[in-house]
């Protein structure tokens, strides 16, 4: 569940969040919508403890070992393979079965023949795949997605809507294209 | 193994396996260290002090850390991968540490090659210069770190990381010349030592502050 309550953020001078009242219950799945700059980007990393407001009351209840963020940057290392990325991160998130959760991953998006190949060889979709497969490797229980169909092809957008379609999660998306994933939303906040 | 050993572990194993794969940061290293000491060679007037010649190489050591450091989180800068880091549940002060442990082999690797080149363009060396580099190793990679996290932050890293990183290590250099010239080095050793467990624990402890806003 998240809570917030006049939640503000400012950079400098410039107010990107303010005064923002949400609740997100259990189980809920809402959109985030607004123009670029409108603080979309900047809700979803307060949220996941990135950042820190400057005002107000931020309340996330899921502990951060439980969250799965997908940013504007795929938050992997370049030099290491796909299944390499994979590995790390199910270390770090104490996964039991790590190899065979991460090879799951790869076929379920798509990627499990280039699973040795660095990351710096991807295209900007297979990265985005990449990233998607780091983003739920841990069975997270709040999703917190910027603009997670950026850079996919058909198919790969297709495998993303059947993913969050499947899971059961608690998410918070913030997209340009809310009617993508209209029929799964549970409620829509536009941020002017 | 437990938890924090092993994210540790994985996270230095991560550092070393990048820089195999990219091999961006030791040869830097090595042809800066080798280079400097080549040119001090040259530049220092004959029958120059001990103190004089073994002070030069601590500039060499200091310099070599801080071409390292310039580049400790680059891999982490260029797609984000420090958020993701500091997602994952581990203690964050596994990042800290995996990391300052992959500074500290790429330095002794640097100074694998620059004690012997020291050595045959300088004097021979004592063990005690050689005690006092392994401990001067940890504090400049503790706190060599921990100020390479908080620069990359910025986007005035280049300036900031050696505007913060030199002041801190001068008691490095003073301790360590002290160790390689003195007659009783043993204080200036402890001084080194005392200097590496402050450095260490007070690394330590704030990196989780470095790493959140």
């Amino acid at each position: 569940m998240i809570r917030a309550q006049s939640l503000s953020k400012r950079f400098g001078d410039k107010r990107v969040l303010d005064g923002l009242d949400l609740a997100v219950p259990r189980g809920g799945f809402v959109l985030v919508t607004g123009p670029n700059g409108s603080g979309k980007t900047t809700l979803l990393r307060l949220c996941a403890g990135l950042a820190a407001p400057t005002d107000g009351e931020l309340e996330v209840d899921t502990p951060r070992g439980a969250i799965g963020f997908l940013g504007h940057e795929p938050l992997l290392y370049r030099e290491l393979t796909a299944l390499e990325n994979l590995d790390l991160y199910g270390r770090l998130y104490r996964l039991p079965e790590r190899r065979e959760r991460s090879g799951a991953m790869l076929e379920r998006f798509g990627l499990w023949r280039a699973r040795n190949e660095r990351a710096g060889t991807f295209s900007r979709g297979m990265m985005q795949r990449l990233a998607l497969c780091r983003t739920f490797l841990h069975e997270p229980d709040l999703l917190l997605l910027d603009e997670p169909f950026d850079g996919l092809d058909a198919e790969g957008a297709e495998l993303l809507h059947a993913e969050l379609v499947e899971r059961t999660a608690t998410a918070l998306v913030a997209t340009h294209d809310p009617e993508a994933l209209a029929r799964r939303a549970t409620a829509r906040i536009a941020l002017a | 193994m437990s938890g924090y050993a092993a994210d540790v572990a994985a996270l230095a194993r991560k550092d070393l396996l990048l820089e195999l794969r990219s091999r961006d940061t030791l040869p830097a290293m090595l042809l800066f260290v080798v280079s400097a000491l080549t040119v001090f060679r040259f530049a220092l007037p004959a029958g120059s002090s001990a103190r004089a010649e073994t002070g030069l190489l601590w500039i060499a050591i200091v310099f070599t850390a801080l071409l390292g450091l310039g580049r400790a989180f680059a891999a982490e800068r260029e797609e984000g991968a420090l958020d993701g880091l500091v997602l994952a549940p581990c203690d964050r002060s596994a990042i800290w540490l995996g990391k300052t442990i992959g500074v500290t082999a790429f330095l002794v690797l640097a100074e694998l090659v620059a004690l012997p080149a020291f050595a045959l363009f300088f004097h021979p060396l004592s063990w005690e210069l050689v005690v006092a580099v392994a401990l001067a190793d940890v504090g400049i990679a503790a706190i060599g770190t921990l100020l390479a996290a908080l620069a990359a932050a910025s986007r005035a890293r280049e300036l900031l990381l050696p505007l913060m990183f030199l002041p801190l290590v001068v008691p490095v250099v003073i301790g360590g010349v002290g160790a390689s010239v003195a007659v009783n080095p043993a204080s200036f050793l402890g001084f080194l030592g005392l200097y590496d467990a402050v450095f260490v624990i007070l690394c330590w402890a704030s990196f989780e502050y470095v790493v959140t806003e």
